[in-house]
């Protein structure tokens, strides 16, 4: 068999084809350009033709305001990412472990099965700030001597893991449920015991398929580290909220905003490849 | 071929009986399997083939009657089925390997975390029965980059890999191409060799006849006959099994 080779030399329609492809690809992007232009004019304009821009731009958009409350703001900002870190910490694991609860079938189980789903079903409806402010002021009212005085930090972690893991209990149950009943039997016709079963054919093979809602949840509560200011803790909205009062002046919100935002993307971008990743695998499976 | 040992069965099954709420599925099934043998279990789609691959696995809580493995009664009340399942290997029609592993370590697990073994004694383990089957180069592809046949022949081999003493399979050809059923059945003959025990639910009659020792024809939830597998196809006694030869073969 000859192999194919590369035609050292395109043929006249071709070369034809690709100028047309290449001339029509800049029309498209000059077109988008221009659109883009004239949409973003429109936006400003329409934004500094309202009466009261001026006195917002002043304070809201304050360039002097900006630079002198970052460093207080970027200091909270370190506080909001050590909390992240133990909230999702805590977050997968205890969510892990109510969605692992919830499969438990062993009538001895039943307690734990049922505290488990109560749970869940708790702490989704409940608001997030309530929980706050339930843990924040509620636990040092218990005045447990022993404990000694808890950093508002800890206690807005300890609030928002306790929401965030009935969130992710159920993605990780969907992501349970989703592995096909076969994968359990095969596991379990190998001689493999429940517990091994879960552990290690189940768990991983949904953790895998979940990753991408799971990342989703991760946005959401890395924006909402920044309500552990409502408990006292000197994060990056309560730093602002500092420099507001000093400047009377709102730009350091915005500050604030944006580096959330900032910190945001990442977290979404790596969210979108793994998720293009899984995707292009989940396709294959395997199913015969 | 390694010869039947008849002293003493592998699995004994009196009277088994299974039913859905009022729908009887399996009506009273004896049946008697020797070691080394290959047993092909035939009949036509619904008659509980799979059902009684289930209940022989202790995956389906049997109705009534009795099941032993080599003497001891696998359907006594508190049996510890894990332990059971040890000894019964099964593989299904689909779905058998594990996604996320590569297929050395869809055959490594069950030696590993089930019998215990070290990483490389599963190891070396596994790599032959790859290596017996042709697949040693895709010891480290996942099973989505194998085609329907190399995914079942893995699923075999990880079966009988752990020494099972009963394989069943259940219609393990059913689900693949035309094409890909031969290699998969090239390796149920050659397991024949191994002296391992099978059970296998099948609609590849002439397999059957080709390579199993003995058939048993289940219809309508009872073992409506069953023999050597040359005498049964050749020479069917019952009407019922006359009638179903000859609906095949059409
Ligand atoms: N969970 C169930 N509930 C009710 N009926 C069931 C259930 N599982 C199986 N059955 C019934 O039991 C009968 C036997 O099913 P089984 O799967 O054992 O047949 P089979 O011989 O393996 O058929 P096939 O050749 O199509 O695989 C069928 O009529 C089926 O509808
Ligand atoms: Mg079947």
């Amino acid at each position: 068999m000859t192999e194919l080779q590369p035609q050292p030399q395109p043929s006249e329609a071709e070369l034809s084809r690709r100028a047309f492809r290449q001339t029509r690809k800049r029309k498209s992007t000059l077109i988008a350009f221009i659109s883009t232009l004239l949409f973003a004019a429109a936006v400003w304009f329409g934004l500094i033709s309202t009466p009261g821009w001026s006195r917002v731009s002043q304070s809201f958009f304050d360039w002097p305001t900006a630079v002198a409350s970052l460093p207080r703001v970027l200091e909270g900002l370190l506080l909001n990412l050590r909390v992240l870190v133990f909230a999702v910490i805590g977050v997968l694991f205890f969510g892990l472990l109510l969605a692992v609860l919830r499969t438990l079938r062993n009538p001895i189980f039943f307690p734990l099965r049922l505290f488990a789903r109560v749970y869940v079903d708790f702490f989704r409806g409940l608001p997030l700030i309530i929980v706050l402010y339930l843990v924040g002021f509620g636990i040092p009212g218990l005045r447990l001597e022993w404990l000694g005085r808890i950093p508002a930090e800890v206690l807005g972690t300890v609030a928002l893991t306790m929401t965030y893991s009935a969130y992710v209990a159920e993605v990780f149950r969907a992501g349970i449920e989703s592995i096909h009943p076969s994968q359990r039997l095969a596991a379990r016709s190998l001689g493999l015991s429940y517990g091994k079963t879960m552990r290690l054919v189940v768990l991983p093979q949904a953790i895998r398929r979940v990753a991408p809602p799971l990342m989703n949840d991760f946005v959401a509560l890395q924006k909402d580290v920044g309500l552990i200011s409502i408990l006292g803790a000197i994060d990056a909205v309560r730093g602002a909220q500092i420099e507001v009062a000093k400047f009377a002046n709102f730009t350091p919100y915005v500050v604030a905003g944006l580096l959330f935002v900032l910190l945001a993307i990442p977290t979404v971008r790596f969210a979108d490849r793994i998720s293009a990743k899984l995707a292009s695998r989940e396709q294959a499976g395997s199913t015969l | 071929m390694s010869p039947i040992d008849w002293s003493k069965p592998r699995l004994r099954v009196r009277g088994l009986r299974k039913q859905y709420e009022d729908k009887v599925v399996l009506g009273g099934v004896d049946l008697e399997i020797y070691p080394g043998q290959i047993v092909a279990l035939i009949g036509s789609s619904g008659s509980g083939k799979s059902t009684m691959l289930r209940c022989i696995n202790l995956i389906e809580e049997i109705s009534d009657g009795q099941i032993w493995l080599e003497g001891e009664d696998i359907s006594v009340a508190g049996i510890d089925q894990d332990a059971v399942r040890k000894q019964v290997g099964m593989v299904f029609q689909a779905y058998n390997l594990f996604a996320h592993l590569s297929i050395l370590d869809n055959i490594t697990l069950a030696l590993k975390h089930v019998q215990g073994k070290t990483k490389a004694e599963a190891e070396e383990i596994a790599l032959g029965w790859l290596d017996r089957i042709g697949l040693a180069d895709k010891a480290d592809s996942y099973p989505d980059k194998l085609s329907g046949g190399q995914q079942q022949r893995t699923a075999i081999v990880r079966a009988v890999a752990l020494n099972p003493k009963l394989l069943l399979l259940d219609e393990v050809t059913s689900a693949l191409d035309p094409e890909l059923v031969g290699e998969v059945l090239e390796l149920i003959r050659d397991l024949k060799e191994t002296g391992t025990t099978i059970i296998m639910a099948t609609h590849e009659l002439s397999f059957a006849r080709d390579v199993a020792d003995w058939v048993v024809f289940l219809d309508q939830g009872v073992v409506a006959e069953e023999g050597e597998a040359a005498e049964f196809f050749s020479n069917p006694k019952q009407a019922r099994t006359k009638e179903f030869l000859t609906r095949l073969k059409r």
